[in-house]
């Protein structure tokens, strides 16, 4: 919706004092949701930001609606009771690499199954910031870092990848200072089910520049894939494109004028994925909507349960609490 | 077939006294416990006064035949009060040698054995550890003992209808229990009913079925047993006039949270994991969707509690259930609720522990866990039902408490109550009073939100995400006063400790005063008791005190806080006995918390205490 409203992303901002460190990259994904929300809704009342722990995790504070800043990797499970007692609300959830990935895994994954309507922010800097820099389950293989002064040996999770495969039905990537961020917000908000949404965010302090082989101002056109539906996979400023190898039964990079560029149709679900793994070493990092298929949401699925069960029933309690077979004793009661 | 060696009653005729012990015991796949369901309704509906103890192993079919693989089910039931399951059967129902060989060592001397012979095999008995044949070698003899193949019986009763022998043996329990029916006078009817609809899609099952027991209980009537067993009739209990039914502690939980949410005039969310043997709860609950509950299976124990917050920070009751394994789960998310001071019911139906421990079995060895297992100063009230019926009230207990005062509540039953049944008398609904719940508006003009401002009680207001103008933000992090703004200063964090252990203590306010359920104010001796030793405690007092002996029992269901009038009610005893299914915490408890000489009297088994213990440990206080 983009109707007018008297709301500015001032009036969004709540009174609260940013407390991230000076550089964050979540000052700017702080700024691209204030700026987005007043297209969004009309009034604060109806909106409720619900995080976990962790750096990104303070975000609700700092919104003026509704916000829960709940307990570690807790924020998919609370958010799920949230909307499933009020389906009106619209509901956000704040997280992290961590927070969603490591500690709240299991959650996030049965959010996406179900495909609860809301909108699911995960911050990955691929690192651990509230805990003064462990490595996290995104940080790639060789992460030095408190935890790991030898470098991580373990191998990374890939969001998008982990959202596709728990079922997620819209999954999209943006970037903390790129603009496009607020389309992505948008089209996120207007998917209705769980829009999964990944954010590479910059951590100034522990894991400075991790993403800067693709953000950096440099390279961000040979190394950024902005997928737009119905458009052909281009970057490089359109000089280079994303084309199918039956051969390999991969995707391959051709040159731009190329009959052979895909178009990008996001209910592709095998292309989705194909996209979300794309090799950072020959490949642009895929971003926009890779995947978007709607479907019915769970939230509208539990209350028209309720609804149609409890139809035409009579919800007597005097009834209920005397169901089933009973017997009258009709005779005073005598001394024991 | 064995012929029985002894008449049934001996010197002392069961069909003299005023209640009876009868335990059916047979393998898993038997339907005990069915058997003993079906039987427990017929005594019910004969007047009865009854207590029952579904005994089960963990396993839901263990191998055939083994002794880990028996399921029981004992009910007592007389002319008068009945309290417990009851201590020593008087009847042990056999339907194999290892249900024999578990059971029999605690049927009465001189009590019934009815054995179905046709399952001691050689095979069967050597899977139950037996060399010789017990129902052949007169190792029984201190018991009576009537044998014969009621397989054999149950095969030629459902001939008819066509079913593979497996199938036609399935009905034995139920020729079994024509034949206990037979021995007690009940009517067969309820349970014939009770077939036709359990297989209404299924007729030649249901069928097969009665005519089993129909034919159970002509072998009685005819007295092909050889005038051995006399029938008996077992007068009603009294019991205050009104409308009955048999209730079992889940349900009564269920229907209880279901009025509670009604009485706060809320529709309740329910948060739940499958565990033993809270899972019943969860099953009750989500057929009532038309009174306003949603549940939710959610995917693990944490889930399960933090969509049930969830779903109060957004303005329904939220509750969850668990057993103890669960509950350590959902210790995190309790102190999000304590913290967040929002209402929420958390159930724990006990189970005995650490860790797996018993699944299946019952103890109350989660009282330090309630009371006092979370991280930081995280005080909340904790409530124990006494018995199946008690567990309504406590469930409404509950919701009035986590609503009035904005705070989690816990919940103690145990699998025990969860699972036993007893008559319960239909309450009256118009008779509880209402306790609507009203959530926070803006006020007109210039205004702070203050989220954490306090009533007279030190409750917060509830503010529902949806309403206008007092927008919000709430968390586990520490807060300042009033604004609920991050704050985590040293004052901000000693002011809101605080507060928040103060209105905890103030729910003690609007709770009864402590009562003596039976016996005198102040004397000799107390027994102090919570949870489900209600039964075996208030009759081991009531023989005591029939004796002459000057005994009281007092029953806690405020665990905390506890009754203002608690401290100087203990101290007007010269003794303290506190039995409990633990280690002795509940006396630790009031140790500390009154300086009271409690004593510990604790059982860790896994079985309900019986009647006799605590009698001798009556008699040897005041000896």
């Amino acid at each position: 919706m983009n109707e007018v409203t008297k709301l500015t992303a001032k009036d969004w901002a709540s009174d609260q004092e940013v407390r991230w460190c000076p550089g964050c990259g979540d000052y700017a994904v702080l700024k691209a949701v204030q700026r987005t929300m007043p297209e969004l809704a009309e009034s604060l009342e109806k909106t409720v930001f619900i995080s976990g722990i962790g750096c990104s995790s303070r975000f609700p504070y700092y919104m003026a609606s509704y916000g829960f800043h709940t307990i570690h990797g807790r924020a998919a499970a609370i958010a799920t009771g949230v909307k499933l007692a009020n389906p009106e609300l619209d509901v956000w959830i704040i997280t992290g690499d961590g927070d969603a990935l490591s500690i709240g895994g299991n959650h996030t994954m049965h959010l996406l199954r179900r495909n609860l309507d809301c909108q699911l922010l995960l911050f990955n800097n691929e690192i651990y910031g509230l805990t003064k820099g462990q490595y996290s389950p995104t940080s790639r293989i060789g992460t030095r870092s408190p935890s790991t002064p030898f470098g991580s040996v373990d191998r990374p999770a890939l969001p998008a990848a982990f959202a596709l495969g728990a079922g997620a039905r819209f999954i999209a990537r943006g970037i903390d200072v790129n603009k496009k961020l607020t389309d992505v917000l948008k089209a996120g908000h207007a998917h209705r089910g769980a829009a999964f949404i990944e954010i590479y965010q910059n951590c100034i302090v522990y894991n400075d520049e991790v993403f800067a082989p693709f953000t950096d101002r440099k390279v961000a056109s040979e190394k950024q894939l902005w997928l737009e539906a119905g458009e052909k996979m281009l970057f490089a400023d359109g000089e280079k494109g994303i084309a199918y190898d039956a051969s390999t039964n991969a995707l391959k990079v051709v040159s731009g004028d190329s009959e052979e560029v895909l178009v990008h149709d996001p209910k592709n679900r095998s292309m989705a994925l194909m996209l979300a793994e794309m090799p950072a070493d020959i490949f642009p990092v895929a971003l926009g909507i890779l995947y978007e298929d709607p479907a019915p949401t769970f939230d509208s699925a539990v209350v028209e349960q309720n609804r149609s069960v409890a139809e035409g029933k009579n919800a007597d309690l005097q009834a209920l609490v005397a169901k089933g077979q009973s017997w009258q004793v009709t005779k005073e009661p005598r001394e024991v | 077939m064995v012929a029985a060696t002894h008449t049934l009653h001996g010197d002392e005729d069961l069909a003299q006294s005023e209640a009876v012990v009868v335990r059916f015991a047979g393998d898993s796949g038997d339907g005990m416990q069915l058997t003993g369901g079906q039987f427990t309704l017929s005594t019910a509906l004969a007047g009865n006064d009854l207590a029952t103890f579904p005994d089960f192993p963990a396993e839901i079919r263990a191998p055939q035949g083994t002794t880990f693989g028996v399921s029981a089910f004992q009910i007592n039931f007389g002319s008068a009060a009945i309290e417990t399951a009851g201590d020593q059967p008087d009847v042990l129902v056999a339907m194999n040698p290892a249900a024999l060989k578990v059971n029999v060592e605690a049927l009465r001397e001189g009590g019934l054995i009815i054995a179905d012979s046709g399952e001691f095999s050689k095979r069967n008995l050597a899977k139950a550890g037996y060399e010789v044949n017990p129902l052949e070698d007169g190792s029984l003899a201190r018991w009576q003992l009537l044998a014969f193949d009621i397989s054999a019986r149950t095969l030629e009763a459902v001939k008819d209808f066509g079913l593979s022998n497996k199938e036609a043996l399935r009905s034995k329990n139920m020729w079994t229990l024509g034949l206990a029916l037979w021995m007690f006078d009940r009517d067969r009817q309820p349970i014939i009913d009770w077939l036709k609809t359990k297989f209404a899609k299924k007729p030649e099952i249901a069928e097969a079925n009665i005519a089993a027991l129909n034919a159970g209980h002509a072998y009685g009537e005819t007295a092909e047993i050889g005038g051995h067993v006399k029938q008996q009739h077992i007068a009603p209990a009294p019991a205050e006039p009104g409308l009955y039914r048999t209730v079992t502690g889940a349900e009564s939980l269920a229907v209880g949270l279901v009025a509670g949410a009604r009485l706060a005039g809320l529709p309740m969310f329910f948060g739940s994991y499958p565990i033993t043997p809270a899972s019943p709860l969860l099953h009750h609950l989500s057929r009532l969707k038309e009174f306003g509950i949603t549940t939710f299976q959610a995917e693990d124990e944490i889930a399960a509690i933090c969509a049930a917050l969830g779903a109060s920070y957004a303005g329904s009751l939220g509750v969850t259930s668990s057993s103890g394994p669960g509950i350590a789960l959902k210790t995190e998310a309790i102190g999000l609720a304590v913290m967040t001071e929002l209402p929420l019911v958390i159930v724990n139906s006990q189970r005995g522990g650490p860790s797996t421990g018993l699944p299946t079995k019952t103890e109350q060895s989660d009282l330090y866990q309630a009371v006092y297992g979370r991280n930081g100063d995280a005080p909340l009230p904790v409530i124990a039902a006494a018995s199946p019926a008690d567990a309504f009230d406590c469930a409404i207990e509950a919701c009035r408490i986590a609503t009035r005062y904005m705070t989690p509540v816990m919940l103690l039953t145990d699998g025990y109550i969860a699972n036993a049944a007893e008559p319960w008398k239909v309450p009256d609904m118009g008779e509880y009073a209402e306790f609507p719940v009203e959530f926070a508006t803006a006020p007109e003009g210039d205004f702070t939100v203050k989220p954490y401002a306090r009533n007279e009680d030190g409750a917060r207001p509830w503010i529902k995400p949806g309403t206008p103008g007092l927008e919000h933000r709430i968390g586990g992090i520490e807060k300042a006063p009033e604004t609920g703004d991050i704050d985590y200063s040293p004052k901000a964090h000693s002011l809101m400790t605080a507060q928040r252990a103060e209105k905890i203590a103030n729910v003690a306010d609007s709770i009864p005063d402590q009562d003596v359920c039976l016996g005198e104010n102040g004397g000799k001796l107390a027994i102090v008791g919570w949870g489900s030793t209600f039964g075996p405690i208030h009759q081991a007092v009531r023989r005591a005190r029939k004796q002459g002996m000057d005994v009281a029992h007092i029953h806690i269901r405020h665990i905390w806080p506890f009754p203002k009038n608690l401290g100087d009610l203990l101290r007007s005893y010269d003794r303290i006995i506190v039995p409990e299914m633990n280690m002795g915490q509940l006396k630790t408890m009031l140790r500390d918390q009154f300086l009271v000489d409690a004593q510990p009297l604790n059982k860790v088994s896994g079985q309900p205490f019986r009647i006799a213990e605590l009698e001798k440990a009556i008699v040897e206080a005041l000896s």
